[in-house]
């Protein structure tokens, strides 16, 4: 029993359904993002002494990572298109680049982490609101990261072997992935200076 | 095309089916369980409120010391009574059991876009809805600080709001997941020549409470996080510095705005309850169509007032907040908007009724409801008014008035409309017909019942009797002239409770009846009527999948020999 | 999409890149500029959604879409806006008593 434009686009729509039901999933994010940053304003306007990112946040590291996550975001596209050029082996590499600037970001935000509960007294969520908003916002954007590795991660080993059954298919999935890939590294772009450099 | 013959276990057919007409019925007995459960927490609460102090019959034993029910009781069965009716209940019946068994048949399409996905949202939602519930057995009991769930009560409440908070984090996962399902299918999966305008208007209430769902959610689900983070490891995002419980100072850091909930929660809850009503239009809709054998009255009207709708509820929230001290302009602001946004649900209402002018009126069970519906929406609607005017609100906030007008628009309003559409597509699911006589016994004593038990409460709010009073407001002066009302509107709703038992008589005695129902008993027009079975084939919903050529309600076509033309029939 | 078509999108990804590995640099150096609360958060914020735009525009290849995910996102950012402008907007118009 096959559903109609699971892989061929809808003619008057242009999409098949996987890549329309992905934008839907990352309005959605859009919105619980939102509801974070909305916070985030509502917080800091309501005090007078918020304090300034570099209080607490290391801005090289930062950069650093924000650096990973864009070269994580070309490279994931560009897995996406050697599958369209047929090159297996390019889509691998590629996406073994992608998982490698990905795991780069965890590293770093673990040393973010773990040098500001070890810092004395400790920098935690509980300490002051700034702290508060900063470890949420990128708590979730890591948990984020995490469900992009297992994915992508997933789609480089085991779930592969689509590509000699459906290679169509998987070419789509890939695609799919890499446009939640590239949301969380927008969600970066933002963050970023948000709560880093104002 | 690949078709699986093999017989399937009764596992894979009952319970993990993929197959949305499955998944519809699960999500449909589910919340059907639940509305019934959130209608006994009411009436333990109702016998308090009738009588208060006094020990409660029957479950008096379960409640507290000497059978009465005591107040932090009464408060918990309060703020579970309006989370399980409405997203245990009513969004789950109106939006996942409605949409997901009718909206690919009424469109023509095989399956749900992403049928797994289907599966995974209910069992997010079955899942969501036990730890919401296992919060009375918790120490201390089920979460208490309203359906609201405002803080800094509801940040220092005992553990059962940690649960709360988790079960609505499992409830909106599954809403999101099923939305973005509902959103895909009618985008992509409408036959050929199901253009828009085509659509039945089931469909396109469907479509628009999905996107209602998909961007109003998440915001409260991240409130949810913050929330949960200031109750577990003693952040302060929405608690104030400085405040002061059971005599202590709380150890925080402060600085934190209980209004942010307020703004995050309701920028959910204000766009819900157009999700509560928005499938009620579609249901009544087709029910009216139907039995006036005349199509609706300005079916593009209705389209885009219920889009303009939509997009309106995204902007009237804070009329829930017109008592936070909130300034003249914004307060105009949100009351000028919240006044524009009755306009589209006049023209709704509007366009259902002139729908009856000069039609064949058939009397049956579901156009009984749906002719029900429209008086009930329309006092609830105008009630509304008031509330949502500032200078007026600021006597009925909190009150008894509050109560009565959003149950009119929920109880009487889309619980008849869901009425409705269980008794229209009973045949459709089950290939038996519903008992006419206990239907209408049913429809006859819940409509006087209803109305026993919510009209009072114009009268005690207007009175001024504030809401959440575990006494009813016997301890006020003010209250003294309406209390007596309280055991009018008790004992009709315990008499509502009774008049159910015609509905649950009927729906057993049809399914073990043995006579079948016609394919298309009701004569109707649209393809889930005409070009499935009754019930519909288990594979696939279509022998042959339709072409659409005709307009949904194209009933008492002149020149035609029948009065109702198939949308898949060739003009 | 034609082989040749990817390629031609693969040159302009590279270019992509190169940009928002500059403006990445710009975001960090215009955050040492003293333009005041407002004006850094309106610089920051301005270059921010140059990068996203750009990410969304090509990497997503939103630029090649029909209408369809237009509408979605175009009611996404409304609802966006909403949520952000609205409650600090109430929060600040409060009604004080001096």
């Amino acid at each position: 029993m096959d559903i109609p434009f699971n892989v061929k686009e809808r003619p008057d729509t242009g999409l098949y359904n996987g890549k329309l039901g992905i934008w839907f999933f990352l309005a959605s994010e859009v919105m619980l993002f939102g509801g974070l940053f909305s916070a985030y304003i509502f917080l800091r306007t309501g005090v007078d002494n918020w304090p300034a990112g570099t209080d607490y946040l290391d801005v090289p590291l930062a950069t650093l990572n924000t650096l990973f996550l864009i070269s994580s975001s070309v490279t994931m596209v560009m897995s996406w298109a050697s599958l369209k050029l047929n090159d297996f082996k390019k889509y691998k590499l590629y996406t073994l680049i992608t998982l490698l600037f990905a795991f780069g970001f965890l590293v770093i935000k673990y040393f973010e982490y773990s040098a500001k509960f070890a810092h004395n007294p400790p920098y935690l969520p509980s300490t002051n609101n700034f702290l508060g908003i900063y470890f949420t916002m990128t708590g979730l954007h890591v948990l984020h990261i995490i469900g992009g590795i297992l994915v992508i991660g997933y789609f480089y080993g085991p779930g592969s072997t689509m590509w000699d059954s459906e290679p169509e298919r998987f070419t789509n999935r890939i695609e799919i992935v890499g446009l939640y890939w590239h949301f969380v590294d927008l969600v970066w772009i933002f963050l970023f200076p948000v709560l880093y450099l104002l | 095309m690949s078709e699986e013959h093999h017989p399937q276990s009764f596992w894979s057919k009952y319970i993990w089916s993929t197959d949305h007409k499955v998944i519809g019925i699960q999500y449909g007995i589910t919340s059907l369980l639940w509305l019934l459960v959130g209608f006994a927490l009411m009436a333990i609460m109702r016998y308090q409120l009738a009588y208060p102090g006094s020990p409660v019959p029957i479950v008096g034993s379960l409640l507290g010391e000497g059978g009465i029910l005591p107040s932090e009781m009464y408060n918990s069965l309060g703020a579970m009574h309006g989370t399980i009716m409405i997203f245990l209940g009513v969004v789950p019946l109106a939006f996942g059991a409605f949409g997901n068994y009718l909206v690919p048949l009424q469109i023509g399409a095989i399956d749900m876009a992403f049928p797994k996905l289907n599966a995974a949202s209910y069992w997010t939602y079955f899942l969501g809805s036990v730890i919401m519930v296992s919060g009375f057995f918790v120490p201390g009991g089920a979460a208490n600080s309203g359906w609201t769930s405002y803080p800094p009560l509801a940040n220092t409440a005992t553990m059962g709001q940690t649960v709360w908070l988790l079960g609505m984090i499992m409830l909106i996962t599954s809403s999101l997941l099923g939305s973005v399902n509902i959103l895909v299918t009618v985008i992509q999966l409408r036959a050929d020549g199901m253009t828009w305008m085509k659509l039945p208007i089931f469909v396109w209430t469907q479509f628009i409470t999905a996107f209602l769902l998909l961007l109003a959610f998440p915001p409260l689900e991240a409130a949810g996080v913050l929330q949960l983070m200031d109750r577990l490891i003693n952040t302060s995002f929405f608690m104030p510095s400085g405040l002061v419980v059971s005599g202590e100072v709380l150890q925080n850091a402060g600085g934190g705005s209980p209004l942010l909930w307020q703004h995050l929660f309701w920028f959910l809850a204000h766009p819900e309850v157009y999700v509560l009503i928005l499938p009620a239009f579609g249901i009544v809709s087709e029910v009216i169509a139907n039995n006036t054998r005349k199509p609706i009255k300005g079916y593009k009207s209705l389209v885009y007032a219920m889009i303009f709708l939509g997009f309106m509820s995204f902007i009237v929230w804070a009329h829930h907040m017109y008592l936070t001290g909130m300034g003249t302009t914004i307060g105009a602001f949100f009351q000028t908007t919240t006044m524009i946004i009755s306009i589209p649900s006049v023209v709704i209402l509007t366009a259902l009724l002139l729908s009856l002018w000069g039609g064949s009126i058939r009397f049956n069970t579901p156009m009984l409801f749906a002719l029900g519906f429209l008086p009930m929406f329309g006092i609830g609607g105008l009630t509304g008014l008031p509330l949502g005017l500032a200078a007026a609100d600021i006597h009925l906030h909190d009150t008894y008035y509050v109560i009565g007008h959003f149950h009119y628009v929920v109880a009487p309003g889309t619980i008849f409309a869901l009425f409705a559409g269980i008794y229209y597509w009973f045949p459709k699911l089950t290939g038996k017909r519903t008992n006419e006589t206990l239907g209408k016994l049913h429809f006859f004593s819940s409509f006087i019942c209803m109305n026993g038990v919510f009209m009072p409460m114009f009268v005690t709010g207007l009175a001024g009797v504030s809401r959440r009073l575990w006494d009813g407001g016997e301890s006020y002066a003010h209250a003294a002239g309406v209390f007596q009302l309280n055991e009018v509107m008790s004992v009709s709703a315990w008499l509502l409770g009774v008049a159910q038992l015609f509905f649950i008589v009927n729906m057993v005695i049809s399914l073990r009846s043995k006579k079948t129902s016609e394919v298309n008993p009701w004569n109707a027009t649209t393809i889930d009527w005409t070009d499935t079975t009754s019930p519909p084939l288990g594979h696939g919903n279509f022998d042959k999948v339709p072409t659409v050529y005709n307009g949904p309600y194209e009933y008492s076509v002149p020149g035609s020999k029948q009065d109702f033309l198939p949308q898949s029939q060739k003009g | 999409m034609t082989p040749e078509e990817v390629k031609h999108h693969i040159k302009t990804y590279v270019l992509v890149f190169v940009a928002l590995m500059f403006l990445t640099v710009v975001t960090v150096a215009i955050s040492y500029i003293d333009l005041g609360v407002k004006g850094g958060i309106a610089l920051g914020l301005f270059v921010a959604s140059i990068k996203a735009s750009l990410v969304a525009c090509y990497f997503m290849h939103l630029i090649d879409e029909k209408t369809t995910i237009y509408w979605t996102l175009i009611a996404t950012a409304i609802s966006f806006l909403i949520l952000i402008f609205l409650p600090v907007g109430a929060f600040l118009a409060q009604a004080r008593i001096y």
